[in-house]
């Protein structure tokens, strides 16, 4: 599938909690096929401190509007650069980039599971799931109840599972401590989040013999695997995580 | 019709824009977005004998106007390049330039004797000035003696167009231009990346796990060009200039100070469109300022 390089406009810019806006921007050429998982890399305009391009994942994407979501956290200059985006102004963007999540077989029962900022490519993963006919469980973990992001959003595409460190909206704890993971119904876990969960949940799927895909948010630079900054140390040697990824099935890694 | 043509010796280029080794991987990484072939050449990601992992993550760190990189010439060695990587890149139109490493002098003379044999390689880039590496590297760049026995070493073995890549992490930048130039290189590119480092202060740690890296983007613009401009006076062989080059200005800021041509490096990361661009915009400012010919520009401001 062949990458592009396109101004796209912003048609939304929505502030969902503090720190975390969703964009939506506007394709003005016909979107390709997007596969869940891929990513674009935004260009920061206006913004004299940054210089490289932002890797953000695909948050959702709507063929019939010809626009893709961004999730967007603010946790530094550029991403709080693109947080002021408004609506009507121009975001250049390089997409599709990097693989996807794996196609599930058809017995497969498969839970998403992510945190923070990292639940990001699973919407549309989760809306790419139901098409094909699946209905994932999700399980998403946040710090408290007001750091919940998007439950109606991940409602529609499945049961909604919640841990919060404080045990204020659902289960108390980490991910890896829900009661929907005690029995071992699952044959496919997709992951995306800070890599401590990632890393607690491989070790789960591991130790339960459970196909495993995580999603890396390594820092990049070209993002066309040129520049061979964004490297994963895997059984394979040094692979980049802008081509080779972000989606990584844990066999794969050395965790 | 202008004449963006350039020589390094009797070997002709089309035009003076090309590709900085390790910011454009083999070319392929590109055609998504440009027409790879329309470039003047293209400087492929550093070889080495052996097949190289790197240095590990995090390799890369953003500073003010520009970034620092430890990849540390990552790649899967020369057997592999000749097996897998030439032949899906030799019917490229446009020359393509092997940028070579060693960690010992010996490394540098076996891989330029092996590119000699690949008939769509017409020149190597003697990389005696990557930061990332614990042996070879910028150890051979930045001493005058091994600087001088390494050219010499290469130039006994290879026939074709032999363009030294200098260090800017030296006293005299000029004294390693002349010393390879009277060895027999054909052309030097300047320059490298400048060594830095960033602290993460947040994680109280390195940005990189090499602690320090190279400094690359428009931040080493200036000092890039003042290297350019005294090494094109003192020396009578083509100059390549690089460092910092994002726009056609910036270019031809290069080009006005001596450089023959010019090599787009870290700008290909954020606009991967960048290197075409530049080159379309040479030739409008050669239209505008009414010059035929790319020479009549070169080294003007030292006319």
């Amino acid at each position: 599938m062949s990458k592009r390089i396109e101004d796209f406009k912003v048609i939304e810019n929505k502030r969902i909690i503090t720190d975390f806006y969703v964009l939506e921007i506007e394709g003005v050429k016909r979107l390709p096929v997007i596969k869940p998982g891929q990513f674009v890399q935004v260009r920061v305009d206006g913004s004299p401190d940054t210089f490289l391009r932002r890797p953000i994942s695909i948050h959702d994407v709507d063929y019939e509007r010809n626009t893709l979501k961004l999730l967007i956290q603010v946790v530094g200059k550029g991403t709080e650069t693109l947080a002021k985006s408004k609506k009507g102004e121009t975001l250049n963007i390089i997409y599709p980039l990097g693989n996807s999540f794996g196609e599930p077989l058809i017995n497969d029962r498969v839970i998403l599971i992510g945190g923070g900022c990292g639940i990001a490519p699973l919407l549309y993963l989760g809306r790419h799931l139901n098409s094909l006919g699946f209905s994932p469980d999700i399980l998403l973990g946040f710090r408290n109840k007001d750091r919940i992001l998007e439950y109606e959003e991940y409602s529609a595409i499945g049961n909604v599972y919640i841990t919060t460190e404080d045990g204020s909206v659902g289960e108390k704890g980490y991910v890896t401590n829900h009661s929907v993971l005690s029995d071992i119904k699952y044959t496919r876990v997709c992951c995306c989040g800070p890599e401590a969960m990632m890393k607690a949940v491989a070790g789960y799927s591991k130790r339960n013999n459970i196909l495993c895909e995580v999603s890396l948010e390594n820092l990049m630079a070209c993002g066309v695997g040129a520049c061979l900054c964004c490297i994963v140390d895997t059984v394979n040697g040094n692979l980049c995580s802008c081509t080779d990824g972000p989606v990584f099935n844990i066999k794969d890694l050395k965790w | 019709m202008v004449n963006l043509g350039i020589n390094i010796g009797d070997l002709h280029f089309k035009n003076p824009v090309m590709t900085a080794s390790g910011t454009f991987g083999y070319g392929p990484e590109f055609d998504d977005f440009i027409d790879v072939s329309r470039l003047g050449a293209i400087f492929i990601k550093g070889l080495t004998l052996e097949p190289r992992e790197g240095n590990k993550y995090p390799r890369m760190a953003e500073t003010p106007a520009g970034m620092l990189n430890a990849v540390g010439l990552q790649n899967k060695g020369i057997e592999y390049f000749e097996s897998n990587i030439y032949p899906r890149i030799k019917d490229y139109n446009t020359h393509i330039v092997v940028n070579i490493n060693g960690s010992y002098l010996d490394d540098y003379v076996t891989l330029a004797a092996r590119l000699e044999k690949l008939e769509k390689i017409p020149a190597i880039e003697l990389n005696i000035s990557c930061p990332n590496v614990k042996m070879g590297g910028m150890a051979f760049g930045t001493n005058l003696v091994s600087a001088r026995e390494v050219t010499k070493a290469v130039r006994a073995v290879y026939k074709k167009k032999l363009i030294v890549k200098l260090s800017p992490n030296v006293t005299n930048i000029v004294d390693f231009a002349e010393v390879v130039e009277e060895e027999g290189a054909d052309s030097v590119s300047l320059i490298n990346t400048l060594l830095g480092m960033s602290v993460d202060v947040a994680k109280m740690r390195p940005s990189l796990s090499t602690i320090t890296g190279g400094l690359s983007g428009p931040a080493i613009k200036p000092v890039a060009l003042r290297m350019v401009w005294q090494v094109a006076k003192a020396v009578k062989i083509p100059v390549i200039g690089m460092g910092g080059i994002m726009n056609t200005s910036d270019a031809l800021e290069f080009i006005l100070a001596g450089a023959s041509a010019v090599q787009v490096g870290t700008a290909s990361f954020i606009d991967p469109q960048a290197s075409i661009r530049i080159l379309e915009g040479i030739e409008k400012y050669m239209h505008h300022k009414g010059y035929n010919d790319i020479k009549e520009i070169i080294g003007y401001i030292n006319k």
